[in-house]
């Protein structure tokens, strides 16, 4: 037992210098967003193998089966003339990119906050030093953005390899896949912020929200092929606006520019309403 | 350090806490005090800067704690009554990311990680994930955590429950230290010797409202006898015997297993007890302690 010994050590050779002293409160303040994401960021590199492997062999498999596979069978039967004139992988690559950021925002969104709120109070933990509510979202958002421009740039990559993208159309179909993201992720972290217990509340979202969004988001097929009265279905979908927006961007997809205006503006819209409605519900739950 | 007047927390219809008043000097060890729902919990996350008052006035280092919590929060040591540890970080990293809260630089928390690590007690844990803790590891853990902005106030919600008695020991030793060098604590606990080895002054709270204030020495003058003598005569029996021996000491009280009589001369009560012909099974004679105010103030019934 050399406890006690140890603790006289640590106890006379550390020099109290007090918090007032110490603590630099506007440097905190400034960078409280950061020093969120920098927590979130180190949670996440727990789990860097199984995030960088499905974030690569997710689209290596997609490619060779929906993209590849079903692409042959559609091509071959002059489905390219309904396309726009260019390949199927061509058509699909926008909306799996698109697909690929909301889904990395939707798990970023889910699972963590519960964690902060419920599972093992962090964000409690965070709320009772300079950090609040505020900076507790907006950190989210940023290693949310962080974790998603590295698998969404994996999956891009992978998608440049298959020749289903022009290089020189990258960077812009990067970022607008990246806005889906954001949109889809800041209105679930404000769904989430309310949930107090899981209750298959996620396996629902997942189930009934997502996989629904990415059938009827003209994913697989144009939107317009769909009945007129299941298309509405695409225009409430950021993930359709998205895709729609990225296939203008890839290969110059004939779209009129109040609709592509539109897509820029229906995804903030998602954003500053999701964030508005997080940042009450958050600072709200942290109060409580 | 900490003023409160007429402070009111309201949730709905519920009065969580009944304007209070008191008053937190520098450097010194204030205690809360009171059964479970007395408002102890509120209080603390309304001084904590993260609850919001409803009523009444409330300043922590001479700041408005509804306008300007992040700043107080900076200077403020949390321990909380529920470990709140990030499970799947490292030990010694949750107390780095910690101290990034604070706007601390990675070189001086390079060194405070390896001061508070030892302090808990937790350096040959240092690489283990907090999750694999036992459950008086993490406390410890977490009381470093509070320490990580060598805060001007440490408020601290039931530090020691669940740990074994070396390690309580061992953070009163500590956290005296701690107060000598003028750092102001603020301790809820339910632990009586705790109360009184630690505390310079304290309120007892019950049902949102102040009962009594004072030191633990002065309390138990005020609301206690110096001595309790303790007695059974079997549980059928104390009801009757205790009309017949109502007028020694200043106050009897009739428990379903014992009396217990409040006074200054426990042992001349007893021979009294004895010369009346009566013969309790046990007797004991002790000191009388906070535990005997708390419960003199806030009842006995049990609180849920």
């Amino acid at each position: 037992m050399t406890s006690t010994a140890s603790i006289e050590k640590s106890v006379h050779s550390s020099k109290w210098q007090g918090s007032l002293n110490l603590v630099n409160v506007s440097r905190a303040r400034n960078l409280a967003w950061l020093h969120v994401a920098e927590a979130r960021i180190r949670n996440m590199l727990k789990w860097w193998t199984s995030i960088a492997a499905f974030s690569l062999g997710n689209p290596v498999l997609y490619l060779f089966s929906v993209g590849i596979g079903i692409g042959a069978l559609v091509d071959k039967n002059g489905g390219s003339a309904q396309l726009g004139g260019v390949s199927y992988l061509t058509f699909l690559a926008p909306a799996l990119l698109a697909s690929a950021a909301i889904q990395s925002f939707q798990e970023e969104m889910s699972f963590p906050i519960m964690e902060g709120f419920e599972w093992d109070k962090s964000f409690f933990a965070m709320n009772s030093t300079p950090i609040q509510g505020v900076d507790i979202v907006n950190g989210l958002l940023a290693s949310s953005t962080v974790k998603t421009v590295v698998t969404v740039g994996i999956y891009e990559s992978v998608l440049l390899g298959f020749g289903a993208i022009n290089v020189g159309v990258a960077l812009p179909m990067f970022l607008s896949a990246l806005l889906s993201g954001v949109a889809f992720g800041s209105v679930m972290m404000a769904i989430t912020s309310f949930i107090k217990q899981d209750d298959g509340f996620f396996a629902i979202v997942g189930r009934f929200i997502i996989a629904p969004m990415i059938m009827f988001s003209g994913t697989y097929y144009p939107l317009e092929s769909m009945p007129f009265y299941l298309q509405w279905a695409g225009w409430i979908s950021p993930l359709w606006h998205a895709t729609d927006l990225g296939r203008v961007i890839s290969y110059g997809s004939p779209q009129q520019s109040w609709v592509v205006i539109s897509h820029w503006v229906y995804l903030s819209i998602w954003i500053v309403v999701g964030l508005g409605l997080g940042y009450r519900q958050v600072s709200k739950r942290l109060a409580a | 350090m900490i003023f409160a007047r007429g402070l009111t927390k309201v949730y709905g219809d519920f009065i969580a806490v009944d304007g209070i008043d008191f008053e937190v000097r520098k450097g010194e060890a204030f205690g809360l005090l009171g059964p479970n729902g007395a408002g102890k919990s509120t209080t603390m996350k309304m001084i904590a800067s993260v609850s919001k008052r409803t009523g009444g006035d409330l300043t922590i280092l001479g700041l408005d704690p509804n306008k300007r919590g992040p700043e107080i929060r900076a200077h403020l040591g949390v321990v909380p009554q529920q470990d709140n540890l990030d499970r799947e970080l490292k030990v010694h990293e949750n107390l780095f990311v910690y101290g990034r809260f604070f706007g601390l630089s990675r070189k001086f928390l390079k060194n405070k990680v390896e001061e508070l690590l030892e302090f808990a007690q937790l350096t040959e844990k240092r690489n283990n994930k907090a999750e694999e803790l036992s459950g008086g590891m993490k406390r410890r853990l977490t009381i470093a955590r509070g320490l990580v902005n060598e805060p001007e106030i440490l408020m601290l919600d039931e530090p020691t429950t669940g740990l074994d008695p070396q390690a309580r020991h061992i953070l009163w030793d500590r956290l005296f230290r701690l107060k000598e060098q003028g750092v102001t604590l603020v301790i809820t606990t339910h632990y009586m010797d705790e109360a009184e080895q630690l505390c310079d002054r304290l309120i007892v709270m019950d049902k949102g409202k102040i009962m009594a204030e004072g030191s633990p020495a002065d309390l138990i003058k005020r609301y206690a006898s110096k001595e309790v003598l303790e007695v059974r005569f079997g549980s059928s029996r104390n009801i009757e015997i205790a009309e017949q021996i109502a007028h020694l000491g200043h106050r009897t009280e009739v428990l379903p297993d014992r009396i217990l009589i409040y006074s200054d001369n426990g042992d001349a009560d007893l021979q009294e007890i004895l010369k009346l012909g009566l013969e309790p099974v046990t007797s004991l004679v002790r000191r009388s302690s906070l535990e005997d105010v708390f419960l003199r103030l806030t009842g006995r019934t049990l609180v849920e």
